[in-house]
């Protein structure tokens, strides 16, 4: 088993907001390049705050702790912080991640930022009917 | 909590009457086997005797039996040693597309260093066609090595067909035995090949210790120059107690080889046959039934291996898996891809080795905890809702 630190086994063995949102305002899906895995992030949104945020996970013990600890980082925030959110700070938040599993937490990271990004274009293709 | 250590193919525990063997060479008898004096005798008649025992295990004669520091280290020497020993006479190299690294990686390091090499293929239980390594061979042929059992699938190899087929044509055979020696009766001039590896830890022998057995008149270059260790083959003073081991554990092989067929094959087949009606959506890999009797294999679809291992391992089970994410490249077992198993599915693989020390009860634990970790997994997982999504919609 890769090295992994005790939040990371935590969130892990306990991770938070597991599933899918029924009519999600933003979808981000990716896909990993390296090891060829699969992110799905769900939003709600209102005032301009993440008010839900769901994930779905297939891949290795970082990347559903990754997802998980994303999830609750980016719930409540506004869009534009979340869209701050880095691979960084994620594996930062985690206590650190293997090297060789750093490529894991970029992913969480640009699901999150797609789903977002997903919002913010069908918004606007709404506005634009208006 | 139960402790379930399944991962036997990794390394098999060491026997306590090979410990006890080895543990004089760790201490009062520590002489140098080249040495001319009694301490060197002393030493150097156990060295002799673990080589008569490695031998007889596989029906050798003992001065064929060359020790080495792994089954790496033997893959390596006979790769390279047999290739370059052979190089006036032709450059082309064949050995199949599910091989070990420690062979495939020296076949194409041969390739850097100008020989051509030709992977033969396997069908989608991993088994190599002889009449394929019959088409690859040339004249410039020098060397064929197929592995007898592999490690990941658990897949036999019609050794001895190819064999035939190899020795028709003149071409040097090597054969990879590190997963079957020890575990299933290996016997040189049955299989009628040239030159075979072994390892000490895949028969509870110790780590750090393996043997190549090279037919007599066969020439191999050295890959380790120094003194005249090992008939001059492999310089380097002996690695006195882990060879000691070594011979005590092949002697222990030799004597209950039956017994550990018949202990392990029905934990086998309990768990190939169990699982897949416990848990829906399970490819077992490899050989259905030319298997090695210790070794059940699958790849659980929707999910992913590294994940499933720590879920096992909170639950005191211990196995491996040929995932990309538990490999440290990040690469999908070659293995697995070479038997035609797509990347997504190849991320399930999860492996269970036997040993002697497992019990039937083992099986049914793993039977018990393993569905709902493969359940709560597959939740999460975003192909499986997909999955779920789509054939409902075919309803
Ligand atoms: S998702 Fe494959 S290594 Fe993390």
């Amino acid at each position: 088993m890769p090295a992994y630190s005790e939040k990371v086994m935590e969130h892990f063995m306990n991770p938070r907001n597991v599933g899918e949102i029924e009519n999600p305002d933003g979808v981000g899906e990716v896909g990993n390049p390296v090891c060829g895995d699969m992110m799905t992030f769900y939003i709600k949104v209102k005032d301009n705050h993440l008010d839900d945020v769901k994930f779905k996970t297939f891949g290795c013990g970082a990347a559903i702790a990754v997802s998980s600890m994303v999830s609750e980082m980016a719930k409540g925030k506004t869009l534009k912080e979340a869209m701050k959110i880095t691979p960084r700070l994620v594996a930062d938040e985690l206590d650190g991640l293997p090297k060789q599993k750093f490529h894991c937490s970029n992913l969480g990271a640009q699901a999150l930022q797609k789903a977002i990004k997903d919002y913010l274009s069908k918004k606007k293709a709404e506005g634009g009917k208006e | 909590m139960r402790k379930v250590y399944l991962d036997n193919a990794a390394t098999t525990p060491l026997l306590s009457e090979v410990s006890e063997a080895m543990i004089p060479y760790l201490g009062e008898v520590f002489g140098n086997p080249s040495s001319l004096h009694d301490w060197g005798d002393t030493a150097r008649e156990a060295v002799e005797a673990a080589r008569a025992q490695v031998a007889q295990l596989i029906g050798a004669d003992a001065e064929e039996i060359i020790f080495t520091g792994s089954g790496t280290e033997s893959n390596n020497f006979a790769i390279k040693g047999l290739a370059l020993a052979q190089q006036t006479k032709g450059k082309h190299v064949v050995v199949s597309a599910i091989e070990h690294f420690s062979v495939l990686h020296s076949a194409r390091t041969m390739e850097k260093w100008g020989f051509e090499l030709s992977l033969v293929p396997v069908d989608k239980y991993g088994v190599v066609d002889p009449e394929d390594v019959r088409k690859s061979l040339r004249k410039d042929t020098v060397l064929v090595s197929v592995m007898h059992a592999n490690g990941e699938v658990g897949t036999i190899e019609p050794i001895q067909e190819i064999a035939r087929i190899t020795r028709e044509n003149n071409v040097v055979f090597h054969t990879d035995a590190v997963a079957a020696t020890g575990t299933l009766p290996v016997d040189i001039k049955e299989l009628g090949i040239d030159a075979l590896s072994l390892a000490g830890n895949q028969f509870y022998g110790p780590k750090g210790v393996g043997a190549l057995w090279l037919r007599r008149g066969v020439r191999i270059m050295p890959l380790l120059d120094g003194g005249v260790q090992e008939g001059g083959r492999r310089a380097g003073t002996e690695n006195v107690p882990a060879i000691v081991g070594l011979g005590k554990a092949a002697e222990l092989a030799a004597t209950n080889i039956a017994a550990r067929l018949k202990h392990l094959t029905p934990l086998r087949d309990h768990l190939l046959t169990e699982l897949p009606s416990k848990i829906e959506h399970v490819l077992i890999t490899g050989h259905p039934q030319n298997r090695l009797p210790g070794h059940a294999s699958f790849c659980i679809e929707f999910i992913e291996g590294e994940s499933m291992l720590m879920m096992l391992n909170n639950q005191g089970v211990a196995v491996s898996s040929g995932s990309a994410c538990t490999s440290k490249a990040l690469k999908a077992s070659h293995i697995l891809i070479a038997m035609g198993i797509p990347h997504e599915l190849a991320q399930g693989s999860l492996l269970f080795s036997f040993g002697m020390d497992s019990t039937l009860e083992d099986v049914d634990y793993v039977l018990e905890v393993l569905p709902p970790i493969v359940d709560r997994l597959r939740q999460m997982s975003p192909l499986y809702s997909k999955f779920i999504k789509t054939s409902k919609g075919g309803k």
